[in-house]
């Protein structure tokens, strides 16, 4: 088989497993989040943790439960990580440094899984696993909580209750995400991933050279790391690393796994609005983004673009593995910046100007195809909202989607969330580019240089993760920076999707007319598509003219 | 929980107990229990799919090592000629520093190294520079890639086999044994493990 006709089969291999997904999986997290019925376990839980699951919240106790979960957990997680040398399994790991421990604290709890830490020489196994994967959870279950939220907000009406926050980050976990797990971890394990908790161990090579091996519970890990879009590496090298991703076959079960939630939750939309041909709408869109990336990224990498180094090699293989080659590696990049999961299993720093530009240009997107578990599906659509309203907009009536009638306070919502994410990134690298001392930490020079910087901050503030790791990101200005944008990159959004929420909700809905714009048709999915390239694409475009653009035409 | 609290300071406890009630399910139980299942069912991967060589662990089939000339158990950092050489590595293949280059893809250092890289493989094997594949003159990834390609490790069977007065058709042979196709058949591409293939040599002798 030639590489061109294996590589277009695995793509279409994992369009057809997420196919397949989408509505055993969508349908059951819409039951999950819908069904008043609690497990008995839940209720023990619910006992233990002294929350009352039995009443909705309106959505300010709502957001501020949300709020409150995730400060404590930064609290714990800073906490637990300055602490590590005096608990269990430190495996000779010390106290993390205070601004590498904020960072790494912020990172997780909002979905990020920035890493300015390298694993293998920083953090225990207790930290790893009771701390960092504990993160992988819930944080993944929050943003699920997020857009349950705001479906409630179009199904309800005349109510201020939008759900229970303690009980849908507890179901989400406990019912979708740990039996995913738990399959997955066994199946990769048996593909080769290790899952052990020795710590490091010397060995003599088989010239005779000293090599050290590292252990860790590591499958466990690394599959919650891609099904709850997280994407931090138990170790440097991420999911390029033999030990987190040993063979192809593992390679696309973790694509699978980092696509699979956020493609299905479409389905869990369309299935609780009471109309399925909403949710393919939606998932179209993300499929329609997701394929032309895909190609783009792919032939890019495999024409060597405007790569002097990939002319001189004979092929775009710096940074990336063997066992992949170029149309698994494309695949991954493409698919870790279009969720906000961030693993990499090949480093995008040296990918070409047109690939590596594409990397940026999908988190720019706001991560929305598929997105993030649940914070893709709400930022999807939130921008399905200003479709409608630019639909009405130009036929002169007032917009409504799903029978919720999109008024001022509603477009105020909306329009901040998409306001948010841009300012941080902006203002983000224009202060880092502008300050000597922080500007320096570019390893690569010109506008890859920058390209560096601007990859740090969209994918701090989009919560994506991933970076062109050249940039050294270990300072206690970057730290800080970086782990403000990721705070205010999850939390913000979040105010605005759970109070448009809160305002959908009150609602009576309108019935539907001949003047009602249809948003399940072709129609519909061509002017949203449109809506996301204008609207987000043409935000950045000066930064990316300065950026990939500048060095692709050089 | 006392109801006297102010309501503020009681959704913070409660964040607290459900934090820590969902870090023992999930950040305990859960990867305790894949622990054990892996360690009793899939041991040998689970521990690192280590190799052995006279009865000793000489590595991990899937972690690359330096096939470097050795001077007084020290690497003196050139490529023993008797071995099968893995790809550059960023890192050195120590797995306490696991990564990328992370070089920019018109970056004149790296542009440089490449060339470098492409004269002294060239120089190594007696091939034509032009010959010589792009994983010989590419840093992984990981810089713990144990693999490369067919047409690399092909390059490599003379030079390997004069080195150590084999036929190389018998070290062919050892380079077919090594070769693993596409997995499923369409994922990834072809490689050669260098690990097992040189594990292999220094078994034949």
């Amino acid at each position: 088989m030639n590489d061109t006709l294996a590589g277009w089969l695995q793509a279409l291999a994992l369009i057809g497993a997420l196919a397949l997904s989408y509505r055993p999986l969508g349908d059951y997290i819409a039951h999950v989040l819908t069904t008043p019925k609690h497990l008995r376990a839940e209720r023990f839980l619910y006992r233990l943790g002294g929350v009352n699951a039995d009443v909705d919240q309106r959505w300010p106790v709502y957001l501020r439960s949300v709020l409150a979960f995730s400060a404590v957990s930064v609290i714990f997680l800073y906490a637990f990580q300055r602490l590590q040398s005096h608990l269990l399994l430190a495996i000779g790991m010390k106290a993390v440094p205070p601004g590498t421990a904020f960072n790494t604290a912020a990172s997780f709890v909002t979905n990020t899984n920035w890493q300015s830490y390298s694993g293998e020489t920083t953090m225990g196994h207790l930290v790893q696993m009771a701390g960092l994967a504990v993160q992988n959870f819930v944080s993944a279950a929050v943003g699920i909580a997020v857009v349950a939220a705001l479906i409630r907000g179009f199904t309800r009406k005349r109510t201020d209750r939008i759900g229970n926050f303690w009980v849908d980050l507890t179901r989400v976990t406990v019912r979708v995400l740990l039996p995913i797990a738990f399959v997955f971890a066994i199946v990769l394990v048996a593909a080769g991933a290790v899952e052990n908790l020795h710590g490091v161990h010397e060995i003599s090579t088989i010239v005779g050279d000293k090599q050290s091996i590292t252990g860790g519970p590591v499958a466990s890990q690394e599959v919650i790391k891609e099904l709850g879009t997280n994407g931090g590496g138990f170790y440097n090298a991420n999911s390029a690393h033999p030990f987190e991703n040993p063979n192809a076959f593992t390679n696309w079960l973790e694509i699978y796994l980092l696509l699979v939630i956020a493609t299905s939750l479409p389905r869990t939309f369309g299935t609780m609005v009471g109309d399925k041909r909403q949710g393919y709408a939606i998932v179209s869109v993300m499929a329609l983004i997701w394929v032309a990336s895909v190609v783009l990224v792919t032939v890019n990498e495999l024409h060597s673009v405007s790569s002097t180094a990939g002319h001189a090699a004979g092929g775009m293989m710096e940074g990336k593995e063997q066992r992949f080659g170029i149309w698994a590696s494309a695949l991954f990049a493409t698919s870790t910046t279009l969720t906000s999961t961030g693993a990499v299993n090949s480093f995008h720093d040296s990918y070409t100007p047109g690939g590596g530009g594409m990397t940026i240009f999908n988190m720019m997107l706001g991560e929305i195809a598929p997105g993030g578990t649940g914070s893709g599906l709400y930022g999807i659509l939130i921008l399905a909202v200003i479709t409608v309203f630019v639909a009405g907009l130009m036929v002169g009536r007032t917009p409504e989607y799903l029978g919720k009638k999109l008024g001022s306070r509603e477009m105020k919502f909306a329009s901040l969330y998409i306001l948010t994410t841009p300012a941080i990134v902006l203002i983000g690298a224009g202060t880092a580019m502008s300050l000597r001392g922080e500007r320096a930490n570019m390893l690569n020079s010109g506008p890859h240089g920058f390209s560096e910087v601007l990859y740090a901050f969209t994918s701090a503030a989009n919560n994506n993760g991933s970076a062109f790791a050249g940039l050294t990101v270990s300072s206690d200005w970057w730290n800080t920076a970086l782990g403000l944008a990721m705070l205010f990159g999850r939390f913000l959004p979040m105010i605005f999707v759970l109070a448009l929420a809160g305002s959908l909700a009150r609602q009576q809905p309108v019935p539907v007319t001949t003047g009602t714009l249809p948003t399940h048709r072709p129609q519909f999915v061509g002017l949203l598509s449109g809506v996301i390239l204008i609207v987000v694409g043409l935000t950045y475009f000066p930064a990316l003219a300065l950026g990939p653009l500048a060095e692709g035409l050089h | 929980m006392p109801s006297s609290l102010p309501a503020a300071v009681r959704n913070h406890l409660a964040a607290l107990r459900m934090l820590l009630v969902l870090t023992v399910i999930t950040g305990i139980a859960y990867p305790l229990v894949v622990t054990g299942i892996a360690q009793t069912a899939f041991s040998h991967q689970a521990n690192g799919s280590l190799v052995h060589l006279n009865g000793h662990v000489v590595g991990s089939s899937l972690i690359g090592q330096n096939f470097n000339l050795m001077k007084n158990g020290k690497d003196t950092g050139k490529p023993d000629p008797k071995w099968f050489q893995p790809r550059p590595s960023a890192g050195g293949y120590d797995p306490l520093a696991s990564g990328a280059s992370n070089l920019g893809p018109n970056n004149a250092d790296l542009v440089k190294t490449i060339k470098e890289r492409r004269a002294a493989v060239a120089a190594f094997d007696g091939v034509n520079p032009k010959d010589v594949p792009v994983d010989a003159v590419t840093a992984s990834g990981s810089g713990l890639d144990p693999d490369i390609s067919k047409a690399y490790a092909d390059e490599q069977v003379d030079r390997v086999a004069r080195a150590r007065g084999l036929d190389p058709a018998a070290v062919r042979k050892l380079v077919a044994d090594n070769t693993h196709s596409r997995a499923v058949g369409f994922l990834g591409q072809d490689y050669v493990n260098v690990v097992n293939l040189n594990l292999d040599l220094a078994k034949a002798g």
